[in-house]
């Protein structure tokens, strides 16, 4: 089996990391550097990514982006608090934020692919091979919707995404392989733009996870900000200057800011420059470490609140958890790490590099996937309880949040109303009474044959898979007949959106083998699909109603393998509809030409 | 036109009443490697082509994670299974196996992880056991147990009193006072309520070990059954107040 790399695709940093001789090793460029900036920047001469990017931060804000991942699988409504802080410019088209460099306008998935797709090269480049398979981390406490933009950026880099796996888990495999303990262990991630606490059991190679919680909504970005809005306001004090109407200047502020917060970590005081707009001069002061916890501790404290949930929803108190695992940038903070103390009351476990454990993990879980590991199984749990809108916008929920996944419902639907021949369903995750507090994810139509009320029994099987991810199947249980569902994503991109950006991804960068032959895949599993239902309705009649539910049935199968990422196993599904369609379309055949023959003289076909 | 869903309750979420044909085919596939079609006798790969074979619908919780129908479960026991179980259905080991493996090893993990789920719980493994032998939904109580109406009529009206009442006057320190010795007496209400479940469960393990066929037994049986049955809905009830109170004093 090809090598899959691990790639920890982070707000603030990404990396990628892949098993050597039984240990997981970080990739690092020519420089010796492991991570990459998550930053992507137009220039005059292209796109480009990563360190290069980041010095164009404050020399080219407007088209320099960073943080990318903060917008992912999310609606401009979602993101509206924060727009003052960044420089470039956002907007949104059918539901997704759209960002906007030089002529064009990028999806975050688009530009999520472009740091990807450098990770890629980094990768090919220091291993001396293709690489087309990753596992791909992401804050446990993700959504669907969110998961699956995280995937789409899998596709448009050329990379087929195997797995999408939680981020303190992924550490923990890490931690697990290093320790090899057995216990309870709390990882507390706190890197950039995110915040996850994850508790787990460890027992003869299970990494079993009791549960998680975060808020995907909270990181060092905002301690950042704390910042800024200081420094913002001493500079308009004492000299008269809104710096937030210069772009380029802001970007230096809030760069300084977080340099001033990574020197408190080690110095109790630091000094700060900025040079100001229209030749006025510099701003200076001093920081004191006292000052940024005082700050700061609010936003901190706000970790405390998931820590509690996950602790209860475990069934345990921090006296049952044995070890503290403390992942992320921001946790080299001082005050962090007197929290967590304080909370969990026993010092954290700091011997990972905080930066790396990650893409680690993720290197550990693409082994185990190739089959390289085998004493390791992680067990994972769905963050956010899944549900359906029922009656009076309320939401009924189907998988409860901490669920080992994969996990399933079922759920039987009827009509109310005579010859009723649709069911709306809605899809929501979330943990409130109402529907509008939660988040919706996708909506569709379920078909019904027409009869009377209450009669029609369809069986509607939500399916959370190993990634975190949502799969509907639907099946007639008056005729056991499988219904297949077209799920119309609320935040996201739509399949047909994903596969023009991969066409496009294509027009900038080098061929990739395994997205292309997905497309193509994609395509022709489509005309197949297409002839086939044209076959049913020419010569439908000429076999019996058995071999046409089977063709049925291999058709939704098709339709719905085609919605995947892998070109094999839509390949497969091809060879087995075009098995059981075989005699139709002999019969077809036969039907054309007969047609064909039809009015034409003898002389003319011999 | 939009409709709204109107879901059924049914008695499981995994234990839908299979279509007849589905039945048919879902036992067959048991018995059947849906591969080479050589007949399965292993318990979860075919002898001859060693794939993975999938779990029949109809297998209920317990024989899913290889346990008689026990009410008392040795925890660490039941743990054991789920992992070995684990090792061998998750989805991480058939990355490399083809599709329909795949497919099959994602829906097991899934009955799986939710036969372990269900038979964890103590409360949740009785209630599965009860639908099991009675074949009936589990009842959901929307109105005390007898014994405990006139204590939950009063106990409503305090609660109306303090949700109206300022938090921090007099009046609602008191009131909050009574709401908290009251969700205390009810906690341990329902403590004495799964004492006494407990014992059912060892009384019907006894039966159960003892298999015997007797019409003595049998009235045995449907005592357990009905008193579990009402204790539990009991115990749901008590439950479900206990947690509203701790959530409005909270
Ligand atoms: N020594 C430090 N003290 C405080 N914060 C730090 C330190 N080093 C890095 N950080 C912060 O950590 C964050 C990046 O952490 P990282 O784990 O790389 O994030 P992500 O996983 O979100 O990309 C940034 O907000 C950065 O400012
Ligand atoms: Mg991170």
């Amino acid at each position: 089996m090809a090598r899959i790399v691990g790639i920890d695709l982070g707000t603030t940093n990404s990396l990628v990391a892949y098993m050597k001789d039984g240990q997981p090793c970080v990739v690092p460029d020519r420089n010796g550097r492991t991570m990459v900036p998550s930053v992507v920047a137009l220039t005059d001469n292209g796109l480009i990514v990563g360190d290069s990017a980041k010095e164009h931060l404050t020399r080219n804000p407007e088209r320099t982006v960073y943080s990318v991942k903060r917008f992912m699988g999310k609606g401009l409504a979602d993101v509206q608090d924060e727009l003052v802080y960044f420089p470039y410019h956002i907007t949104e088209t059918g539901g997704v934020i759209r960002i906007r460099l030089g002529q064009k306008s990028y999806s975050p998935p688009q530009v999520s692919a472009m740091i990807l797709k450098e990770l890629k090269l980094r990768a090919e480049a220091s291993l001396g091979e293709s690489i087309t398979k990753a596992v791909i981390t992401v804050p446990a406490y993700f959504n669907d919707s969110q998961r699956q933009a995280t995937k789409d950026a899998g596709l448009i880099a050329g990379l087929e995404v195997l797995r999408i796996i939680n981020e303190p888990t992924a550490a923990s495999l890490a931690y697990g392989l290093q320790q090899k303990t057995q216990g309870t262990i709390a990882v507390y991630d706190f890197g950039g733009g995110t915040f996850d606490i994850s508790i787990l059991k460890l027992k003869d190679g299970i990494f079993e996870v009791l549960a998680t919680s975060g808020d995907t909504h909270l990181g060092g970005d905002d301690l950042d900000r704390v910042l800024v809005d200081l420094f913002i306001g001493d500079i308009r004090d004492r000299y008269g200057i809104d710096v937030d109407r210069y772009p380029d200047h802001m970007q230096t502020v809030r760069l300084e800011a977080e340099r001033a917060k990574i020197r408190l970590s080690d110095e109790l005081k630091t000094e700060i420059t900025i040079e100001l707009p229209e030749d006025k001069g510099r701003f200076t002061r001093e920081l004191t470490r006292d000052q940024l916890e005082f700050l700061v501790a609010g936003i901190i404290e706000r970790t405390l609140a998931p820590c509690r949930i996950a602790l209860k929803d475990a069934g345990l108190t921090p006296k049952g958890i044995d070890e503290v695992v403390l992942v992320g940038g921001s946790t080299r903070m001082p005050l962090v790490r007197q929290q967590v103390e304080a909370l969990f009351g026993k010092q954290p476990h700091c011997h990972l590099n905080p930066d790396e454990v990650v893409a680690l993990g993720a290197a550990v879980q693409a082994d185990i996937l190739s089959g390289g590991t085998t004493d390791m199984l992680l067990l994972d749990v769905t963050p956010l309880s899944l549900g359906i809108e029922t009656m009076g916008g309320v939401m009924s929920s189907l998988i409860r949040r901490n669920t080992t996944i994969p996990a399933s419902a079922k759920e039987m639907f009827t009509t109310y109303v005579d010859g009723q021949t649709g069911v709306d369903i809605h899809i929501l995750q979330g943990e409130r009474e109402l529907v509008k507090d939660n988040r919706s994810l996708a909506q569709f139509r379920l078909k019904v044959p027409p009869l009377p009320a209450g009669v029609p029994r369809i069986e509607v099987t939500f399916l959370i898979d190993a990634n975190g991810i949502l799969n509907v199947t639907a099946t007639d249980m008056r005729t056991a007949k499988s219904q297949s569902i077209e799920v119309k994503p609320s935040y996201g991109l739509s399949d047909t959106e994903v596969e023009r950006m991969i066409e496009d991804s294509f027009k900038f960068a080098a061929e990739d083998v395994t997205a292309r032959k997905l497309i193509e895949a994609r395509l022709d599993a489509e005309a197949l699909i297409k002839t086939t239902d044209k076959s049913l309705v020419d010569a439908g009649h000429l076999i019996t109603e058995e071999d046409a539910d089977g063709i049925r049935t291999s058709l939704s199968q098709l339709s719905i393998a085609k919605n995947g990422t892998d070109p094999r196993v839509i390949r497969a599904h091809m060879a087995e509809l075009e098995q059981t369609a075989k005699h139709l379309n002999v019969l077809m055949l036969d039907h054309s030409l007969k047609k064909s023959l039809h009015g034409k003289k003898v002389s003319e076909v011999s | 036109m939009g409709y709204t869903p109107c879901p059924l309750l049914l008695m499981d979420n995994q234990q839908s009443p299979p279509h007849p044909d589905t039945r048919r085919q879902l036992q067959m596939a048991r018995s059947m490697c849906w591969h080479c079609q050589s007949e399965v006798t292993g318990e979860y790969f075919c002898d001859r082509c060693v794939k993975v074979q999938p779990v029949s619908k109809e297998t209920d919780y317990f024989t899913c994670l290889g346990f008689p129908r026990r009410l008392m479960l040795d925890p660490q026991k039941l743990e054991a299974k789920f992992y070995e179980l684990s090792r061998t259905f998750h989805p991480d080991f058939y990355q490399t196996k083809s599709a329909d493996e795949q497919t099959i090893s994602l829906s097991n993990a899934a009955v799986l992880n939710t036969a372990y789920r269900t038979l964890r719980d103590s409360i949740q493994r009785a209630e599965y056991l009860l639908a099991l032998e009675t074949g009936s939904v589990k009842d959901i109580r929307t109105s005390p147990p007898a014994d405990l109406f006139e204590e939950i009529l009063d106990l409503q009206d305090t609660l109306e009193e303090y949700r109206a009442s300022e938090r921090d006057s007099e009046q609602g320190h008191r009131l909050r006072a009574t709401l908290q010795t009251e969700q205390e007496a009810l906690e341990r209400r329902k403590e004495g309520m799964e004492a006494q479940l407990r014992q059912l469960f060892a009384d019907w393990d006894k039966l159960q070990d003892a298999g015997e066929a007797t019409s003595l037994a049998r009235v045995e049986r449907d005592r357990i059954l009905k008193q579990m049955r009402d204790l539990l809905s009991n115990r749901t009830y008590v439950n479900n107040i206990v947690n509203d109170l701790a959530a409005t004093i909270a």
